[in-house]
C-alpha cells in the first residue's frame, strides 16, 4: 500500500527542506553554545537578512553579488549592535529576561521591517536556472539544492572553526565555563559579539536561501518557529544536531503532509514536527546530540 | 497602596501578612472601589468599553503572573489555554444554553485541565526548554480547535455566543457589562492577593527562588509546579470567558501566539511577582495601541501622507511594544511596580534626600 517513488519524493523534498532549515537552527545553536542566551528572534534575523538583500537587488537595482555581500555586512553589524545594547546588560539576569527580550527583539523587528522596505512580497531571484534537476523519478529543485548545499558547507565550516581554530576552541571554553574562561585570560564578552556575528552570517545566508524559496515577506519570519523542534531533536548546542534535527524535522513534515494531510484535512506539516518535539521534551530534553546538564544547588 | 508610612513597626509575622499593611490602605481601597463605582455613571460608552478591555486583562495577568512571576515558570502559551476557556463556554452556552455561571467557572476548570497537562514537561524541564514546550502547545491547541468542526463550530473556526443574563435581563450596553466585568476582576484581585500571602503562595515563591532547595526543605515540587499551571490556566480561561462574553464571540484568532506575547508584556513591564504591577501592566498595555492610533491621527500627518497612516499604526504599534519590553528588561527589571515603589519612598522622605 505505500507508494515507494511518492514516499522516495516526499523523503527527497524533506531532506533538501531540513537542510535548510538546519541552516537556521545553526544559528541559534551558535549563540546558544557560546552565550547560554536563547534568540526567540531567529526567524526575524532570517526575515530582515531576505529584506535587505531583496531591497538592494529590487529597490536599489544592485547587483545579486553586492546584496548579498551588505546582507552579511549588514547582519554581522546587527548582531554586535544587538549584543551590545541589549543582551550584555542582560547578563547574569534570569533565563526569562533574554527570552522575552529576544521576542521583544522580534516584535520590534517584525514591525520596523515593512515600513522601510514595504509590505508586499517580493521576489528573490537566484543567479541560476530555475529548471529543475531530474534524477530518475525525483526532481531537485535548484533553490533548495543551494540551500542543502549552503547548510553543509556551514556545518564543515563550523566543525572545522570550532575544533581547530583558536577563536573556535576559545568560544568553546567560554560557553564552558565563562569565569574559568575569563581567568585564562579569555575576552568573553568579545567572544559573546563573535558568536551574535556569526549568528548573524548564518542568517544572511538563510535569509537568501528561504527568501528565493518563499519571498521576502513578513511571513518570511515564520520559519523561524520551525527552528524549535529542530535544536530540541537534535540538542540545544550541537551542531551536529542541528543538521540532524533538521533532516528529521524536514523528512518527518513531508511524509505527515504527504500522508496523513488527506485523512485530516490539511496542516500536519506544521502540527506533526511539535508533537515530535514534545515526546522528544519528555523522554531526552537535552536532544540527541546535546549536552546533560547536572545542576547543583 | 497610596500611603505614607512613617517607618517599619511590624512584630509579627501576621502583620507582615495582613492584607492591609496599615489603617489607611482600607480608605485608599474605598476610594479606588468608590471611584470605580462612579465611573460608568459620567463616562462615554467608548470609555467604559476601554476600561471593561483593562478588567478582562487584568485577569490573565493576573494568572500569568501566578504562573510567571510568582513561581518563576515561563509559559509563551498563555492564550491558547485562553481560547480552550473561550470555546468551552462558547460550546456549553450555544449548545446547552447554559448561564454564565456554569460556562464561566466551567471554561476556568476545563482550561486548568489543559494547563496542567501542558504543565507537566515543567517537572523536568526548566527557562528555555520549558518556555518551548509551552509554545508547542500553544501551536497544537491552536491547530486542534482549528482542525475539529465540533470544537471550533465549523468553518471560520468562530461561535457566536448570546450576552450573558443576570436576573433575568441580558447584558447588552457597555455599561451593564462593565459591572459584570468589574466583579470578576476585583474577585481575581482579592483571589490573587490571598493566594500569595498563603502557604501555596509562599511555596511557589521558594520554587521560583531555587526549586531544588524548596524541595529539600519538603515542598512537594510535582504537586505545587502543577498546581500553579493549573491555577495559572484557570485565570487565563476564565479571562478567555470573559473576553468572548465582552464580545459575544469565540474566535480563535483573538487568542493567538500574539496575544500571550501581550499578556507577557504586560507583567513584565507592569512588574513579575506583584500584583499591583499585574494591574499597571494590564492598564498599560491595553492603552498603548489607543495611545498610538491617538497620536499618530493627530500628529501623524506632520510626517506622513494620510493614506500611509493606517497601514502605519499596526507597524508602529509593534515597534513601540517590542521596543518597551527591551526597554524595560534593560532598564528597569521590576517594572512600573518598581517605578511606582520608587516615586512613593522618594515622597515618603520628601523634603529630605534620604
Amino acid at each position: 500500500m505505500l507508494d515507494w517513488g511518492f514516499t522516495l519524493v516526499l523523503v527527497t523534498n524533506g531532506v533538501l527542506i531540513g537542510l535548510m532549515y538546519s541552516l537556521i537552527a545553526l544559528g541559534f545553536v551558535l549563540v546558544y553554545k557560546a552565550t547560554d542566551a536563547i534568540n526567540f528572534a531567529q526567524g526575524e534575523f532570517v526575515m530582515l537578512a531576505g529584506f535587505i538583500i531583496a531591497g538592494m537587488i529590487v529597490l536599489a537595482g544592485a547587483p545579486f553579488w553586492l546584496g548579498v555581500v551588505v546582507a552579511l555586512a549588514g547582519m554581522v553589524a546587527f548582531g554586535f549592535g544587538l549584543e551590545r545594547i541589549v543582551l550584555r546588560p542582560l547578563i547574569g539576569r534570569p533565563i526569562i529576561a533574554v527570552i522575552m527580550a529576544t521576542i521583544g527583539l522580534a516584535t520590534v523587528l517584525r514591525g520596523a521591517a515593512p515600513l522601510f522596505f514595504g509590505a508586499e512580497t517580493r521576489a528573490l531571484p537566484l543567479p541560476i536556472s530555475d529548471e529543475p534537476i531530474v534524477l530518475g523519478a525525483i526532481t531537485l529543485p535548484p533553490g533548495q539544492l543551494v540551500g542543502a548545499l549552503l547548510s553543509l558547507g556551514f556545518l564543515a565550516a563550523f566543525t572545522w572553526f570550532f575544533m581547530k581554530s583558536r577563536m573556535g576552541v576559545a568560544m568553546r571554553a567560554v560557553a564552558d565555563n565563562q569565569q574559568v574562561a575569563m581567568a585564562m585570560g579569555i575576552h568573553v564578552e568579545r567572544y559573546f559579539a563573535i558568536a551574535w556575528g556569526l549568528a548573524g552570517i548564518v542568517s544572511a545566508l538563510g535569509g537568501l536561501a528561504w527568501g528565493a524559496l518563499l519571498g521576502v515577506d513578513v511571513h518570511l519570519a515564520l520559519v523561524g518557529l520551525k527552528v524549535f523542534p529542530v535544536v530540541i531533536l537534535g540538542g540545544l548546542d550541537s551542531i551536529l544536531g542541528a543538521i540532524v534535527g533538521g533532516l528529521i524535522v524536514g523528512v518527518v513534515e513531508n511524509l505527515a503532509a504527504g500522508y496523513l494531510d488527506p485523512l485530516v484535512g490539511g496542516g500536519t506539516k506544521d502540527f506533526a514536527p511539535y508533537v515530535l518535539m514534545i515526546v522528544m521534551l519528555m523522554i531526552r530534553p537535552y536532544g540527541i546530540f546535546g549536552k546533560r546538564r547536572i545542576e547543583r544547588v | 497602596m497610596f500611603h505614607r508610612e512613617s517607618g517599619y513597626y511590624k512584630t509579627t509575622y501576621a502583620a507582615d501578612m495582613a492584607l492591609y499593611p496599615l489603617p489607611i490602605a482600607r480608605w485608599t481601597v474605598a476610594g479606588i472601589a468608590l471611584a470605580m463605582c462612579i465611573a460608568p455613571f459620567v463616562l462615554h460608552a467608548y470609555y467604559v468599553s476601554v476600561i471593561n478591555l483593562i478588567l478582562v486583562a487584568t485577569v490573565g495577568a493576573l494568572g500569568l503572573n501566578i504562573l510567571v512571576g510568582y513561581t518563576g515558570q515561563i509559559s509563551i502559551g498563555h492564550a491558547a489555554f485562553m481560547s480552550v476557556g473561550a470555546y468551552t463556554a462558547a460550546n456549553l452556552a450555544v449548545r446547552l444554553d447554559l448561564p454564565f455561571w456554569v460556562t464561566l467557572p466551567a471554561g476556568g476548570l476545563m482550561a486548568a485541565a489543559i494547563g496542567a497537562i501542558v504543565g507537566i514537561p515543567s517537572l523536568r524541564i526548566k527557562g528555555l526548554y520549558l518556555a518551548i514546550a509551552t509554545l508547542a502547545g500553544q501551536l497544537i491547541i491552536e491547530w486542534t480547535i482549528n482542525h475539529v468542526p465540533w470544537i471550533s463550530g465549523g468553518m471560520q473556526a468562530s461561535i457566536e455566543v448570546p450576552r450573558p443574563t443576570l436576573f433575568g435581563a441580558q447584558l447588552r450596553t457597555q455599561h451593564q457589562l462593565y459591572w459584570f466585568l468589574l466583579f470578576f476582576a476585583v474577585l481575581a484581585i482579592v483571589g490573587t492577593l490571598n493566594l500569595v500571602r498563603s502557604r501555596i503562595g509562599r511555596a511557589f515563591i521558594a520554587i521560583r527562588d531555587q526549586d531544588i532547595a524548596a524541595e529539600i526543605i519538603g515542598i512537594n515540587i510535582f504537586r505545587y509546579k502543577l498546581l500553579a499551571f493549573a491555577i495559572s490556566s484557570f485565570y487565563a480561561g476564565v479571562t478567555g470567558v470573559l473576553y468572548t462574553y465582552y464580545l459575544g464571540i469565540a474566535n480563535y484568532e483573538q487568542f493567538q501566539i500574539v496575544t500571550s506575547i501581550d499578556y507577557l508584556a504586560m507583567i513584565i513591564i507592569g512588574g513579575l511577582g506583584s500584583i499591583l504591577g499585574s494591574i499597571f501592566g494590564a492598564i498599560f498595555v491595553t492603552l498603548l495601541p489607543i495611545a498610538i492610533r491617538l497620536a499618530m491621527e493627530n500628529w501623524g500627518a506632520f510626517l506622513f501622507g494620510d493614506a500611509d497612516i493606517n497601514n502605519l499604526i499596526p507597524n508602529l504599534r509593534l515597534m513601540v511594544f517590542g521596543g518597551l519590553i527591551i526597554v524595560f528588561l534593560v532598564l528597569e527589571p521590576e517594572g512600573l511596580n518598581r517605578l511606582w515603589r520608587n516615586i512613593r519612598s522618594y515622597f515618603r522622605v520628601w523634603p529630605f534626600s534620604y
